[in-house]
């Protein structure tokens, strides 16, 4: 025990004696925090079009305001036909273009029936359906308007069941207050992952591990040594994040803040045993460096954070299942958006702490003082 | 030119040996496309849904069974209450609660019948989407009972779909895997293979050598952009192979303004070395600075469109979001360099300015 | 009758691959000597030096150090040894004192022994005004004779020694020397290896080793004189003239 005193000793002095690394450690992950929160929302607005009005009739003219009027979108001004209107889907000046054809009120108003031509971007599929879904409501709206005026019909068909939607947990439906969390999981992991991946190899590039291996130190002291000044920093960004999450974003705890601490401190030691493990496995910090970004790349897009496990086909959500992050993500979210307990989540503890201790014992074993 | 060429074969050697990185550096794209094609998709699947149905009957049932049926949604719980309502959300077994309440069917003649849908809105993204899904097939199932004039369908759209007729999610993620690959890869290998000279010592032979510090550089970045354009030549080929994702435009022009890219951020990666005295400042700074920002800020996964106002500013500093412009423009669009002269030159700018700042701050070190 | 051999290698062997860095080498080394282990770069030293002190496992062979067995008592035997490699290995970003305090603790030394002994060994090397000084800003001669007195800082019973004058000064190695005279005198066994061969001169016993095969070993003068050469430089070149292996 007294060995790991001067291990701790050792490993603190070394990361806080290195001056460059110290904003890196602290102060960059928060401003990323506090810029990146801003950046990630899936919600899509000021979705810009152009359109060809070829009608030039009141009715168009009524469209167009309607379209004005929507937050969703930003009038890009008129083009005077298809192929300009296409030249500025080229161009990146618009995402979509409407295309009013001549005779299309006269149509409306003698045959009930009309058309208009939607033209979107889709490079994004997703972006691409939302925008135009958008559009076919603002469409239906002025359709049903049109109907009422002309038919004295009731403004909407009374449809026997009405459905209603709700949002618990986050009732304005608020995307920081997913994205706070997640991001801030995903920078604990990766200060975490990087710093413990690039730790034993380092040593073994300078070649001071060599000394380290003839004393007759015992391996598990000396990984619990790399280990702890590693999870103690972890933790200190966890608090950190928390407090700015809570100060800018006024994001809820609804749930205990020691579950969360008790749930982070175990997944903390998967995440920086899976670092050691890959330290004691390379020869260089540059393979290091780029085997744990391997890794926490592929952990993070099958995470659910960006995009919801649900959008994954059966296989690929079965996958989740031995991806820790996807785990601390969703516990992370479970406690401190909808305050769920420690018997709720008892079964992520559970897996959790199986993760752990395979993976410190594979980093145990893989660590050889002798080769 | 004896000794420049001598000293690149050198750096080849160094590269090729470590067959880790490549393995990373070739692997880890093909992981993310196959990721992005074949894991991460558009549709729901498999949405955990729990059910309060507080009216029994067929009538219900049959809504029901209508539901869980779909690939949609996966029927996991029935509940009972509202407290076992929070629980079940609490425990994280069910994303979304169709309530159906007691007196539903005699309302329901009556046109005055209720569902309410309880969404998880910790994730207000997938919330909404499974509420319109489940909104999509109740009225589904409602035309069929309820008969039929129920909307009178006035103006049809018209829609197509440019670019990317088959909506695949796999067409927009290759440009942002290429993006993101080369960006992080090219500043990484820079900045780390200059200060491992600094670190073990060998710089200072290398600086005693009669070859200049500028050439010394530029020897080792060369092989840098060699590896990498073969990086974004093998992701376009395995898009296209696996994915059947096309060159729209010209393959030749993607090639060359992904040589000015890769050279954008190499030169990133060169003023990140002059600054860091350790590889492992080097690599937090060329990895865990940018790995984020890159990915979030490049309008790869979020459209900058919809950022704040600040924010759609900051981004005009990340050397990617103007080649996602351009890779996507003559990959899926098949424009020329006409449509992205304007991207180009930003990232023209932005290079002789990394570079220009690099000379600055290496002067200062070697006086 | 091995209670005064510190070392016992019995044909003790190691490949990589094909390769055989250390071919069968038997040797003895008595306690309290200086055994020199001569050698071009890459006739297997520092392989050897490795296995005997379980960096290294063996391919095959047998070694005793300090009567512990090399394959199964490889952590007994690390309480017993000091070890100083080729490659400077002190942490250059922790001072003089620091590093003495670390390598002191993980030997498992009382506190009150590291100050005590930490402060007699800064005052041998007379580096009192450096004590907080980072390591890093050391001249090498001052690494090396710091890296040796803290690799034997828990009075070890043997301390091996892989090039410890290389890149040296001739004055600092004199003076390294005297630091190893001194260590012998204290009772530890000095195991070193070396390509200046006129510090063989300064060994008890030397063994001489070529493309991983111990050609020979006794004492430098019974060499000199078995060959009939005036120094052990003649005596090595004899020897090693007929190398396989290309020096670097």
């Amino acid at each position: 025990m007294r060995i790991l005193k001067f291990l701790l000793q050792k490993e603190f002095l070394q990361i806080f004696r290195n001056k460059a690394m110290l904003p890196i450690i602290f102060v960059l992950p928060v401003i990323q925090l506090v810029v990146l929160t801003y950046a990630a929302d899936f919600e899509l607005e000021n979705i810009s079009y152009v359109f060809v009005d070829n009608d030039h009739s009141q009715e168009s003219e009524n469209l167009m305001a309607q379209f004005n009027a929507s937050k969703y979108f930003r009038n890009k001004g008129a083009k005077v036909d298809f192929n300009t209107g296409m030249e500025a889907l080229d161009h990146n000046q618009a995402t979509l273009l409407l295309r009013i054809p001549r005779g299309f009120a006269e149509k409306l108003q003698k045959e009930k029936k009309a058309s208009l031509m939607l033209d979107v971007n889709s490079i994004d599929g997703q972006a691409a359906t939302l925008s135009y879904s958008y559009a076919s409501e603002i469409i239906n709206d002025f359709s049903n308007n049109i109907v009422q005026k002309w038919n004295g019909l009731p403004n909407k068909v009374v449809l026997p069941v009405n459905v209603v939607s709700r949002y618990w947990f986050n009732e304005e439906m608020e995307y920081k207050n997913l994205m706070v969390p997640g991001i801030l999981a995903l920078l604990v992991t990766m200060v975490g992952m990087f710093l413990s991946a690039m730790n034993i190899v380092r040593e073994k590039e300078i070649g001071t591990i060599e000394q380290i291996n003839v004393t007759p130190i015992n391996k598990v002291y000396f990984l619990i040594g790399k280990l702890t000044p590693f999870w103690v920093i972890s933790i200190f960004e966890l608090s950190f994040g928390l407090i700015i999450g809570k100060l800018i974003f006024d994001i809820p705890i609804n749930g205990s803040l020691p579950l969360l601490y008790a749930y982070t401190s175990i997944y903390l030691l998967v995440i920086l045993g899976i670092g050691l493990w890959i330290s004691t496995l390379t020869d260089t910090q540059q393979q290091a460096m780029f085997l744990a970004w391997f890794f926490i790349v592929i952990f993070i897009l099958m995470s659910g954070l960006f995009t919801p496990i649900e959008n994954m086909p059966g296989w690929a959500q079965k996958l989740t299942w031995i991806n820790p992050i996807a785990f601390y993500i969703k516990v992370i979210r479970a406690v401190l958006l909808k305050g769920s307990t420690f018997a709720d989540i008892q079964m992520d503890f559970v897996i959790m702490s199986v993760f752990a201790v395979v993976v410190l014992t594979l980093a145990t074993l893989s660590y050889k003082k002798r080769v | 030119m004896k000794e420049f060429i001598a000293f690149i074969k050198k750096e080849f050697y160094h590269i090729f040996r470590d067959r880790r990185t490549l393995l990373v550096l070739f692997g880890m794209p093909l992981a993310q496309l196959l990721l992005f094609g074949y894991a991460i998709t558009t549709e729901v699947t498999n949405a955990d849904l729990a059910v309060y149905n507080q009216s029994s009957g067929q009538f219900t049932n049959q809504l029901v069974d209508k539901l869980v049926s779909s690939d949609f949604f996966n029927l996991t719980e029935n509940v009972h209450s509202k407290d076992e309502m929070m629980d079940v959300f609490r425990k994280s077994k069910a994303k979304i609660i169709v309530v159906i309440p007691p007196d539903f069917e005699q309302k329901f003649n009556r046109r005055e019948a209720q569902i309410q849908l309880i969404a998880d809105g910790s994730d207000p993204n997938l919330a909404s989407i499974l509420t319109n899904s489940a909104t999509g097939i109740i009225m589904t199932w409602m035309k069929g009972h309820a008969g039929n004039a129920m909307q009178i369908e006035t103006i049809n759209n018209e829609v197509r779909w440019h670019y990317n007729p088959e909506l695949k999610s796999v067409s927009m993620f290759v440009p942002g895997v290429i993006t993101i690959i080369l960006m992080l890869v090219s500043a990484m290998l820079s900045s780390i293979s200059i200060t491992r000279e600094k670190e073990l010592g060998t710089i200072e032979i290398l600086y005693v050598s009669p070859l200049k510090p500028v050439t010394i550089i530029i020897g080792k970045l060369v092989p840098f952009i060699i590896l990498s354009i073969f990086n974004a030549a093998f992701i376009l080929l395995m898009a296209y192979i696996i994915f059947s994702v096309p060159v729209n435009g010209s393959i030749m022009l993607l090639l060359l303004e992904s040589l000015l890219f890769i050279i954008t951020a190499l030169s990133l990666g060169v003023l990140i070395s002059t600054v860091s005295e350790t590889q492992q400042t080097a690599l937090m700074l060329s990895l865990f600075g940018l790995m984020l920002p890159t990915i979030l800020l490049s309008g790869f996964i979020f459209p900058i469109s919809s950022m704040p106002l600040p924010l759609q500013i900051i981004s005009n500093v990340i050397p990617a979001k103007w080649f996602l412009i351009i890779i996507k423009d003559i990959m899926l669009k098949g424009v020329g360099i006409m449509y992205v002269w304007k991207e180009t030159l930003v990232l023209v700018g932005m290079t002789i300015g990394l570079i220009g700042l690099s000379i600055k701050k290496y002067n200062i070190r070697l006086q | 009758m091995s209670d005064n051999l510190a070392i016992i290698a019995t044909d003790l062997t190691k490949k990589f691959g094909d390769f055989v860095a250390v071919d069968a080498i038997t040797f003895e080394v008595k306690k309290g000597e200086i055994f020199g282990f001569l050698g071009a770069n890459g006739a297997g030293k520092t392989t050897a030096i490795k296995m005997l002190c379980g960096l290294s496992r063996p391919t095959s062979g047998q070694a005793i150090i300090s009567g512990f067995d090399i394959y199964s008592q490889s952590e007994l035997i690390k309480k017993n040894i000091g070890y100083m490699s080729q490659h400077f290995s002190l942490y250059q970003d922790m001072t003089i004192r620091e590093n003495i305090r670390f390598y002191g603790g993980i030997y498992g030394l009382k506190s009150k022994d590291i100050k005590t002994r930490g402060s007699k060994l800064i005052q041998e090397l007379e580096l009192e005004d450096y004590a907080d000084r980072f390591v890093g800003e050391l001249p090498l001669g001052w690494k090396q004779k710091l890296a040796f007195s803290i690799a034997i800082i828990h009075n070890p019973g043997i301390v091996f020694l892989d090039e410890p004058t290389s890149g040296v000064d001739p004055i600092t190695r004199r003076q390294f020397w005297n630091m190893i005279y001194k260590a012998a005198a204290r009772g530890i066994t000095v195991f070193v290896t070396t390509h200046y061969l006129e510090e063989a001169e300064y060994c008890n016993r030397v063994s001489i080793m070529v493309d991983g095969e111990m050609r020979d070993f006794d004492t430098p003068r019974e060499l000199m004189k078995k060959y009939n050469k005036p120094t052990m430089n003649d005596v090595f070149l004899h020897m090693a003239v007929r190398s396989k292996r290309k020096g670097d």
